[in-house]
């Protein structure tokens, strides 16, 4: 029976997002779930009960009537306990949970013997596991959101012009913190003409920490950094502030206080009408003196410590978050019998699966046992196997090895040929034979190796060079004669047309070859 | 020369035709791997002329015949016109196969060296299977030429019970052989050899007959594998390894292209083989049935200088070409196109399909006839998961390899075939001359997406138009 998917209206103050757009609707639809979404769910991320409504969905207006009514809920904000109150007996949630934050939260759940995923709790290092990292696509809102904060606050251009009024220098941005939010705040404030320093792949200058550490803790999550970091890291700080004119900070450690980064002293040291914007205000900050929610000004520099950037950005964030949880979606239905029934599986021997679920049927699923080690391939991934197993060329001749018994088959029917020939065959014949199958299984690997885009060349190469058969017609032109017969007029007329045929082959097939290869340039 | 020192030569021979192969890994290696290609045929043909089984007899014999032939295929070679190549190769292939028979022939009245009990059954049963591929290489490759080169039309020849024709065929070649190898003297198995020799060559006709027109690119590998065990097989009666590693290659790499083929189009190779899937003319075979869905939507027309203002807004840009193109004669002004892209900064790439065009790899060659640089042309798995970043997708001439159905409708004749994901591209431009199908006869669906577009007309002349109003 196809299950219903039910959206409400965020309920936390100032959350403009909606787990799910019409766009998405209609996929899920598609998978052959039924989506209720509660009336005015999307209005903050401008998508209207009627876009939704021609999408597919039924409108139903009221929360208790929405939760009611849903077998799985969608949902961006941690759900609150009047939301658990009104949540179904058995029923389904994917939402940020932060099971470690809110234990709790999570006796409620397991209380309404509940199935929660906590798109928090995602293994990230899986890569089939990124379309549906939720806090990637959020944290790439924030980041471009945060650049756009500090525009707002920054009194200058970011891009340095040269006018007729004077040269105007470009805006020096520092990004600290180099995850998902940060990659994205380099790359906005860079597309803005900024020059930012930070990682280098987007165009910034890489600044180096001088102390090496590994700094990516389990799952892809970063970790506290020792001591002996710290200090060289204050170093680095201060340096940067007194030269910049913008610091955006996304220093966050999952389920521990956002690292201090920024002292009330470097803030002090930094130019009036500078900007910081601390992304980890949530968190206490990155920043001494940032005020969480709001944009304050203290010793001339304007301090933006709002906690909903990616909120701030309501429509985009809300078709990415929407767009990772059809994702999830999939993932769920891959063990449908029927495709398409609407019917979810939350399969735990899937590892992806594993990790997000941290209640099943109201018993707490959560931590998830350590991730294996990721050398190990998932076994059959699931959703874009055959493109990712066969990327670039080469076109691995067996990209996933055969099954057992056909092998063995295979192999059986071999050895009876090869038994055969063994025994019936004399033995000039089998030097030759062996010959013949070493030089299939050369053809074979060197032919594998052939780019796509040379398989015509590779065709009349082979032609040209099958023109060996000229040797056959060669030793039977003028033999050393036997016997003092004269050559049988027959064999020479049949050798001489066989050079002639093969001479067209010889000359033609490597002069067209050449003709071709010589087109192939750069 | 003495009989070492020509088998020395033989395996350097044999190494440069690996190695010849072997550079055909990337563009770059390539000219140098013809060229090893070249020595290694060079060194092969004069150590046995200058070896211990030829006398100076016959040099003018072979001088003679080597002058006619090199001449007829130089001259071939430098007037092919690139979109005739899956013709210029189909012919080869037949040269290769009637001179496996020629060769076979001549062995077998052959009598300087006598053999006997077993060595001479093998010897027998050699020159028989010599002829065998051969002759049916040398029609089917023949009937190719002229299906290729529109001679024969296009669509597959089912003629009625032709698995139980082929099955009695194949008996009575083997009963025959079994004649052939009792037969005293010559003349009295001649009489089987000639049999068989004329029911391998109505085999291999029947064979590429059946065959539709859209599968043609694997009849073509397929062929050009047969003329490589043809090649082996006359090793096998020559005592000759040379023949035999040569032939293996070329066996085993024909094998490898028709594989591939068969997998782009998610077809079993028996299936090809047993023929009459590709109809060919064009005329749409299957009709939507009553049980099928119809697509929905409407068609959306563009025109030329429309298509021109979505290509100068586009940073990413991706051409389908298919054979449409090279019909039409228009990767020149293709080129021009993306020429002209490229200066502006736009990301254009080209995506071919394994089954594009008339045989292997042929889209490339005919790209790189154009001059478009080989880096921007890429196969369909380096550039499918792309469609979602890019502005506009452009098909010129192609159908099927761009089909949706191919993974929406599990119902659909070329469901499971890999195609390209153009649909998932901001804009699709389908560029045809009408609204028929392909040569799968399946109708297409992303037409009728809401996000394509499509420009009717002449391809050479449409993209001229857009190239006018590109420039302007």
């Amino acid at each position: 029976m196809a299950l219903t998917i039910g959206v409400p209206r965020e309920t936390l103050a100032g959350e403009k997002r909606v787990a799910t757009v019409p766009e998405v609707v209609e996929k899920l639809i598609k998978l052959g779930f039924k989506v209720a979404v509660e009336s005015g769910a999307g209005d903050a991320a401008n998508c209207s009960d009627d876009s939704y409504r021609a999408a597919g969905a039924e409108i139903i207006a009221g929360a208790p009537a929405l939760w009611a009514a849903s077998d799985i809920v969608f949902k961006i904000g941690v759900p609150t306990t009047g939301e658990v109150g009104l949540m179904r007996e058995g029923g389904t949630l994917i939402d940020f949970i932060w099971p470690a934050q809110n234990p709790e939260l999570m006796q409620q759940l397991a209380g309404k013997r509940a199935t929660v995923l906590a798109i928090d709790a995602l293994p990230r290092t899986l890569s089939r596991a990124q379309k549906m990292d939720a806090l990637t696509s959020q944290a790439g809102v924030a980041g471009y959101r945060a650049v756009i904060e500090a525009a707002n606050a920054f009194g200058r251009f970011f891009n340095g012009q040269i006018t007729a009024a004077g040269k105007v220098p470009p805006a020096k941005v520092f990004i600290a913190g180099a995850g998902v939010a940060g990659l994205a705040a380099i790359g906005t404030a860079a597309s803005l003409g900024a020059i930012a320093d930070q990682v280098v792949s987007l165009g910034g200058e890489f600044v180096k920490v001088d102390y090496e550490e590994e700094g990516s803790g389990g799952g892809g999550y970063a970790k506290v950094m020792s001591e002996g970091f710290q200090q060289a890291q204050r170093e680095m700080y201060a340096k940067q502030a007194r030269e910049v004119d913008i610091i955006i900070t996304t220093a966050l450690i999952p389920g521990k206080p956002a690292p201090r980064l920024i002292t009330a002293e470097m803030v002090q040291s930094m130019k009036p009408g500078s900007v910081i914007v601390d992304m980890a205000a949530e968190r206490g900050g990155n920043c001494e003196l940032t005020e969480p929610g709001q944009a304050v000004v203290k010793h001339g520099v304007t301090i933006v410590g709002y906690t909903d950037l990616a909120s701030r950005l309501a429509k985009q964030s809300s078709t990415l978050y929407a767009n990772n949880l059809f994702r999830l979606t999939e993932e769920l239905c891959k063990t449908q019998v029927v495709k398409g029934d609407g019917t979810i599986d939350v399969n735990m021997e899937d590892e992806a699966i594993r990790g997000l679920t941290v209640i099943k049927n109201g018993e707490v699923t959560w931590p998830p046992p350590p991730p294996k080690p990721s050398a190990a391939p998932p076994a059959k991934p699931a959703a874009a196997p055959v493109a990712a197993a066969k990327k670039g060329h080469g076109h691995g001749a067996a990209s996933e090895p055969m099954a057992g018994n056909k092998l063995a088959i295979m192999f059986g029917v071999a050895a009876a040929l090869f038994w055969f020939v063994g025994a019936n065959a004399p033995g000039a014949f089998l030097a030759h034979f062996t010959v013949f199958v070493l030089a299939c299984f050369v053809g074979y690997m060197v032919v594998w190796n052939v780019t796509p885009a040379l398989h015509t060349p590779l065709m009349s190469v082979t032609n040209a060079i099958s023109s060996i058969i000229a040797i056959g017609a060669l030793v039977q032109i003028a033999p050393p004669l036997a016997g003092g017969l004269p050559p049988d007029q027959w064999i020479r007329w049949l050798a001489v047309g066989g050079i002639a045929l093969t001479a067209v082959n010889m000359f033609g097939g490597f002069a067209v070859t050449q003709r071709m290869l010589d087109m192939f340039r750069k | 020369m003495s009989g070492n020192l020509a088998t020395v030569s033989y395996i350097g021979a044999t190494i440069l035709f690996i190695l010849s192969l072997g550079g055909l890994s990337n563009p770059e290696s390539s000219r140098r791997g013809n060229l090893y290609g070249m020595i290694g045929m060079t060194i092969a043909v004069l150590a046995t002329v200058f070896g211990p089984r030829v006398t100076a007899a016959g040099y003018p014999w072979i001088i003679g015949a080597m002058v006619v032939g090199g001449a007829v295929g130089l001259y071939a070679a430098k007037v092919v016109k690139m979109t005739q190549m899956p013709e210029l190769v189909a012919l080869m292939h037949s040269l290769v196969g009637l001179a496996a028979c020629l060769v076979g022939f001549a062995s077998y009245i052959d009598t300087s060296a006598p053999l006997a009990g077993a060595e001479k059954t093998i010897h027998e049963l050699e020159i028989y299977i010599g002829i065998l591929i051969g002759a049916v290489t040398f029609s089917g490759s023949l009937i190719a030429f002229g299906k290729l080169n529109g001679k024969i039309g296009g669509s597959p020849m089912l003629l009625p019970g032709r698995h139980w024709m082929n099955l009695a065929g194949l008996l009575v070649v083997i009963w025959f052989g079994g004649e052939f190898i009792r037969a005293h003297s010559i003349s009295e198995g001649m009489t089987p050899l000639i049999v068989m020799t004329v029911i391998a060559l109505l085999f291999g006709i029947h064979m590429v007959m059946a065959i539709g027109g859209a599968d043609m690119p694997v009849v073509v590998s397929m062929l050009n594998s047969y003329s490589g065990w043809a090649a082996a097989a006359t090793g096998f009666m020559l005592s000759n390894d040379l023949l035999i590693v040569v032939g293996a290659l070329v066996g085993s790499s024909g094998a490898i292209l028709s594989y591939i083929m068969c997998r782009a189009m998610n077809r079993n190779f028996i299936s090809v083989i047993a023929g009459g899937f590709g109809t060919g003319g064009g005329a749409p075979a299957k009709k939507v049935g009553a049980g099928e869905t119809a697509p929905v939507g409407e068609v959306v027309p563009i025109s030329a200088v429309e298509t021109a203002e979505l290509l100068k807004d586009a940073k990413s840009v991706i051409i389908v070409p298919g054979y449409g193109m090279a019909v039409a004669q228009a990767q020149h002004t293709v080129y021009e196109i993306t020429k002209h892209l490229r200066e502006k900064g736009v990301n254009i790439r080209f995506g071919i399909h394994p089954v594009a065009g008339r045989m292997p790899g042929h889209m490339n060659v005919l790209l790189a006839e154009a001059k478009v640089p080989y880096d921007i042309v890429m196969e369909m798995d380096e550039l499918n998961d792309d469609f979602p970043t890019t502005d506009v997708a452009i098909v010129i001439g192609a159908n099927d390899i761009v089909n949706p159905a191919a993974q929406d409708d599990p119902t659909s004749p070329i469901a499971g075939m890999p195609v390209l994901e153009v649909w998932k591209a901001k804009t699709s431009i389908v560029m045809k001359r009408s609204m028929a199908s392909g040569y799968a006869g399946v109708d297409n669906p992303l037409f009728y997406k809401e996000n394509n577009r499509m420009l009717f007309g002449d391809a050479k002349k449409m993209l001229d138009e857009v190239l006018v109003a590109l420039k302007s």
